[in-house]
């Protein structure tokens, strides 16, 4: 059976890669969809309840949630793309050299890959935003440095097993490098696993995001990020539940859909794995 | 046993610089250097005064015996003086706290497994039933809720909508007037939603788990072999496969330890609790450098007893494990 096949049997997986498309569709479609400019201020309509204008309703400061939410869902596709891809660049480094080369070099990363499994991440990632501005930038770097240790235990092991095989032993007997045996023939095999990795890992880095953000410590307003309109949520959590109810809602749908993307690749490209 | 301990014992010891070394480096991503820092906020400084702040902090030595000097204090319990205006010692406002984080994640890890045991084993033993269905749901769900949110929407529900439940700190105003019992009630109350809150994330995790672990154990030759002597299949399930399933889950708590301490950021700070998480936020965001690297040290070195403790009790119910 092949990969399209899987993918129209699998329901679930249709319905996470729909989740995903539509988020890709409304990122990219923002200004247009937005039927308010996000950083409008209102001061005659603040904290209104949703209503036909405003189907989210306002913020403290009269903008409408909506259009926000929408310009929202760019700063969440940007940062778990590019969290979760700096992550993944270190993790296949780092995985392939302990799994290809063993010995030292893999006593060394593997050793420093349980340190900094040591550090309860969202503790450490505080620490580093501490002394660094909070800028969507830095969260981006911190999140992706802090987050590449699993990808490496992964891509340690399928380079373990797979540089015994028979193709890889052929590469090398007709003088194949290192790099090339490496990158052309060992890591398109462990492309299936890498992708699961990868797909789950935007779904965490995005949640990670949304919570830095509601802290105050991630995405700065006037810059709307889902987690900063939780902020205000909480701000006003008397008065004003549209605005803790949507934006959380959004984040949860965005999640779920990364995680169904990711669970039903690994069922489709990788049966093996399936439970 | 004493021996398989001792070995986990040493084997914390590289781990455990390695930790420092970390601590270390993030601290020297502080913006310039940190005599900048304190001479900045007093106009009175002088370039003498920063000669001598360079030197109390040994700045002017080459980097490791920088470290060096930092690991002498550190050892000796010296996290060094908070930034911030009461000028304390760090470790006497670390310690202050911890009690109160350390509850709060202790009663979470007994519901966790109070809670996430059951629908595991329930749900494997029921394979592909009802209640296994819905479970899967609410265990994919689980895992994609920010907790933070969960905690605004119970805030507003049970604190605001309902007002049952206290929404901030851990004691009411009249808790000084309030009997011993009703003291008792009254801090029960507020913790109702920060445990919830804190338990939420390892429940989705551990019944997956269990369930898994379960399904495999159930599948196992001895188990066919119970059954095949003729013993109910109750003792079968809650005897013989139980105890053989939950053994493995030992580690995956260990495991779920430094979430459960990084998670208390959050929650602390949302229901404005007194414990070392919201120490931690309000270090970060006054840039109280000294509080913040003596915290996330402390963060570390509880995860790494943490995994020693899930090892040892593993090895402790496993005699396979500290044989080999």
């Amino acid at each position: 059976m092949g990969f399209w096949e899987m993918f129209y049997k699998n329901k679930l997986m249709l319905v996470g890669s729909g989740i995903v498309l539509l988020l890709f569709i409304v990122s990219f479609l923002a200004p247009w969809l937005a039927l308010y400019d996000p950083g409008q201020i209102d001061l005659k309509n603040v904290l209104a309840s949703p209503s036909w204008e405003h189907l989210s309703g306002t913020d403290q400061l009269g903008r409408d949630v909506l259009s926000r939410m929408i310009w929202g869902a760019r700063i969440s596709l940007k940062v778990g793309f590019v969290a979760t891809g700096l992550a993944i660049v270190i993790g296949i480094i780092m995985g392939s050299l302990a799994g290809y080369y063993g010995g030292w070099i893999d006593a060394v990363i593997m050793r420093f890959v349980d340190i900094m499994f040591c550090f309860p991440t969202f503790f450490l990632i505080l620490a580093v935003i501490a002394f660094l501005e909070p800028s969507i930038w830095n969260i981006m770097i911190v999140i992706g440095l802090t987050g590449w240790m699993g990808v490496t235990r992964l891509v340690r092991a399928d380079f373990i097993s797979l540089k015994e095989r028979d193709f890889v032993q052929a590469a090398k007997a007709m003088g194949a490098s290192d790099l090339r045996i490496i990158i052309l023939h060992i890591l398109p095999n462990a492309f299936a696993s890498i992708l699961v990795a990868a797909t789950l890992g935007i779904a965490g880095a995005i949640l990670t995001e949304s919570a830095l953000s509601f802290l105050g410590i991630g995405v700065q307003p006037p810059t709307p990020s889902w987690g900063n309109i939780l902020t205000a949520g909480k701000d006003n959590i008397d008065i004003a539940w549209w605005l803790s109810l949507y934006p959380g809602l959004a984040i949860l749908i965005t999640v779920v859909g990364y995680n169904l993307l990711g669970e039903g690749i690994r069922d489709a490209l990788d049966p093996r794995l399936k439970k | 046993m004493l021996r398989y301990t001792i070995k986990r014992l040493i084997f914390m010891i590289p781990l455990l610089l390695g930790i420092t070394v970390i601590c270390f480096f993030v601290m020297r991503l502080a913006p310039g250097s940190p005599t900048d820092l304190q001479t900045q906020m007093n106009p009175k400084s002088s370039v003498e005064m920063k000669e001598r702040l360079k030197t109390l902090y040994e700045l002017d030595k080459p980097i490791h015996e920088q470290y060096w000097s930092w690991l002498k204090k550190i050892s000796r319990g010296n996290l060094g003086i908070s930034f911030s205006t009461d000028h304390r010692p760090v470790v006497a406002k670390i310690m202050e706290r911890l009690p109160i984080t350390i509850l709060i994640n202790l009663i979470s890890l007994i519901i966790i497994i109070a809670v996430a045991v059951p629908i595991g084993v329930l749900s494997a033993v029921h394979q592909n039933s009802l209640f296994d269905k819905i479970t899967a749901v609410l265990v994919f769900i689980g895992f994609a809720v920010p907790t933070f949110w969960l905690a605004l929407l119970l805030m507003i529900f049970f604190g605001i909508h309902l007002g049952w439940l206290p929404i901030s700190g851990l004691r009411s105003l009249n808790y000084e007037y309030l009997g011993t019992g009703a003291q008792f009630i009254d801090l029960a109350k507020h913790l109702i939603l920060p445990v919830f809150i804190s338990a939420f994330g390892g429940l989705a995790g551990l019944s997956r788990y269990m369930r898994a672990n379960m399904l495999e154990v159930i599948r196992q030759d001895y188990i066919m072999t119970a059954r095949a002597k003729g013993v109910s299949e109750r003792n079968v399930i809650y005897k013989h496969a139980l105890r053989n399933a939950l053994l493995p889950a030992i580690t995956i708590l260990g495991l779920s330890i430094p979430g459960l301490i990084g998670g208390s950021v959050i929650f602390e700070t949302i229901f404005a609790i007194p414990g070392m998480g919201q120490l931690f936020y309000m270090a970060v965001m006054a840039r109280d450098y000294p509080t913040v690297m003596g915290i996330l040290l402390i963060g570390a070195i509880l995860t790494l007893l943490g995994n020693l403790i899930a090892d040892v009790s593993y090895a402790l119910a496993d005699p396979r494990i500290r044989i080999s």
